[in-house]
């Protein structure tokens, strides 16, 4: 009998999966109440969890210049800038609880380091060019990275991106904006705005992700459109959008080695230092610690506070009970 | 009256937005929830919105050549006619809370009555902004509920909120010479017409929110005369670095 029970269940769940894969080939969306292996729930929490937390961790080195940005209309700019992102978060967050997780459970993984979020974050933002630098290149890097995303298999996730996307590249045109700005300004402008794209060339760079031949998730994020390119692809369109955009700036791509090639058609490019990648993926870069006690501060002091307001909630729930009898 | 009259007085004002816009600009990414950072946000940017509708203003007004930039960034600190209470400092969520709903009453009853200003750039303001500043009061008042009578720890939080910033709570209502002048031209509002009722409000919600009404008579003022308390300087050494570090360049 029992053998009997093992063998149906075994063809039970061969047929789910092949209604799952049949749905994915024909480019249907999974939604968070259909039936999903474990492996396709767990990295769907992984991935978007990381999404999401990379946009919160993502308000702190711009929320560092919101109090000294330089006019009104740049502060009012950085903030909506910087709301989105915490409406970004948001939404991503509330796509990953679909798949039966807390967003408390989420939050202790970032908190305790289990959880990454986009190294980027851990570099320091020291002048006002590096706000228009990270429009520019963080959020035309994220861009590439997430537009493909827009038709990736889970529902909440395209969905969701879809508006992420209309916000980051509007994101972008303003960082360049900022940029262009300080290019047409003042000799010190400009040399700030250069010793900004100095200092996040590379590390945008880096945030396409490891090489193909390091990359770990490549291949079973491709078949659930997770991913559509590979991070070497991704990376070469980067550079051969971002490249003639620094030429219009009038500024230098900290590269001896980029050269654009008759050939294949694309810019070759340097080395890219990826010990130092691994450092700051490993916690080690000039802000990690200093980010992730930002957020747990944040989310420890407000304890009293989101206690005090289910403390309210449910007194007010009393109180109506109490009403209607 | 003179435009000199109408430009000091859009400070008294605008400067309440403006820093309050600016100290509420230092909590984002900080806050207890996701969502009330998206919501202080909201409100530090329909603060900052408003200030700049003012400051364009006094450009006009203004004989010479400026920008709402160098009137928001390049004054000294004497020159600020903020009241004291938006300049206090972010010490907890319940003091951020209290401030607001503190300011947040005041603004509405405020805006209500300059609607009714002969001057249509004042009426323009104030309807656009009363919209705004409603929600904000409700956000606050929903907040001060919450934290009044929610845990032992919350109240007692909101409770010392309450008494340190009640001090600077009379000063809203104080009406300098130049006040009087740009209400007595029907352009200004005489605050002192609502200040019965504006007590009458945040007495009933602090009432509802279970917490106690202050009760002492010694207040704080300075700010409408451009005399600060010691958190001014460092709003403003933050707020106007740029400006004074790279002075006459365009951003």
């Amino acid at each position: 009998m029992k053998n009997q029970d093992t063998m149906q269940d075994k063809e039970q769940m061969k047929s789910l999966e092949d209604i799952f894969e049949a749905k994915i080939a024909r480019d249907e969306k999974i939604e968070p109440k259909d039936w999903m292996p474990e492996k396709y729930r767990k990295t769907h929490i992984r991935q978007i969890s990381q999404h999401a937390h990379s946009e919160i961790v993502g308000m702190l080195p711009e929320g560092n210049w919101i109090s000294r940005a330089p006019s009104l209309r740049r502060k009012v700019a950085l903030l909506a800038k910087v709301q989105d992102e915490a409406g970004h978060g948001l939404y991503l967050y509330s796509a990953c609880e679909t798949l039966g997780i807390s967003r408390e459970e989420l939050y202790d993984q970032l908190h305790s380091g289990k959880a990454k979020y986009s190294s980027i974050f851990n570099y320091p933002t020291l002048t006002w060019a590096d706000i228009g630098a990270i429009g520019w290149l963080v959020d035309g890097a994220a861009i590439i990275n997430q537009v493909p995303l827009c038709s990736t298999s889970f529902g909440p996730y395209a969905r969701a991106m879809v508006r992420v996307c209309k916000e980051e590249s509007f994101h972008q045109r303003q960082g360049y904006e900022i940029m262009m700005t300080l290019c047409n300004g003042t000799q010190e402008q400009k040399d700030m705005a250069q010793d900004a794209l100095d200092r996040w060339w590379w590390p945008a760079l880096m945030m396409l992700g490891p090489t193909d031949d390091e990359s770990t998730h490549t291949e079973q994020s491709m078949k659930w459109k997770l991913k559509r390119k590979t991070n070497d692809e991704l990376r070469q369109q980067f550079i051969d959008q971002t490249v003639p955009q620094a030429d219009i700036l009038g500024l230098k791509v900290p590269d001896e080695d980029l050269q654009y090639n008759t050939e294949t058609g694309h810019y070759d490019f340097g080395e890219i230092d990826w010990e130092e990648f691994w450092q700051v993926v490993k916690g080690h870069g000039m802000c990690n610690k200093e980010r992730i006690s930002a957020r747990k501060n944040a989310w420890d002091e407000g304890e009293w506070v989101r206690d005090a307001a289910l403390a309210y909630a449910d007194k007010q729930a009393d109180k109506e009970v109490k009403e209607a009898v | 009256m003179t435009n000199e009259n109408l430009i000091q007085y859009i400070y008294g004002i605008a400067d309440n937005s403006l820093i309050l816009g600016q100290r509420i600009s230092e909590l984002c990414g900080h806050g207890p929830t996701l969502e009330t950072d998206i919501a202080m946000t909201n409100m530090a940017l329909d603060l900052l919105g408003q200030t700049r509708s003012y400051f364009q203003y006094v450009a006009e007004l203004s004989p010479k050549a400026i920008t709402e930039d160098d009137v928001a960034f390049l004054r000294t600190e004497r020159e600020y006619k903020n009241v004291l209470l938006v300049e206090q400092p972010n010490t907890d969520f319940a003091y951020i809370i209290v401030r607001q709903y503190f300011f947040d009453v005041f603004h509405f009853m405020f805006l209500k009555a300059l609607e009714n200003s002969k001057n249509i750039n004042f009426q323009a303001i104030a309807k656009k902004s009363l919209k705004e500043v409603s929600y904000h009061k409700r956000f606050s008042g929903d907040w001060l509920k919450r934290l009044g009578d929610g845990t032992e720890e919350s109240k007692q939080k909101a409770q010392k909120a309450v008494n340190d910033l009640w001090a600077y709570t009379d000063e809203l209502f104080h009406m300098t010479e130049n006040d009087k002048v740009v209400a007595e031209a029907g352009y200004g509002v005489d605050t002192t017409s609502f200040k019965d009722e504006y007590y009458a409000v945040i007495t009933a919600l602090l009432q509802e929110a279970t917490l106690d009404v202050p009760e002492t008579k010694y207040f704080q003022k300075g700010g409408k005369h451009g005399i600060h308390t010691e958190y001014m300087g460092y709003i403003l050494s933050d707020m106007q670095y740029m400006q004074r570090t790279y002075p006459d360049m365009k951003w």
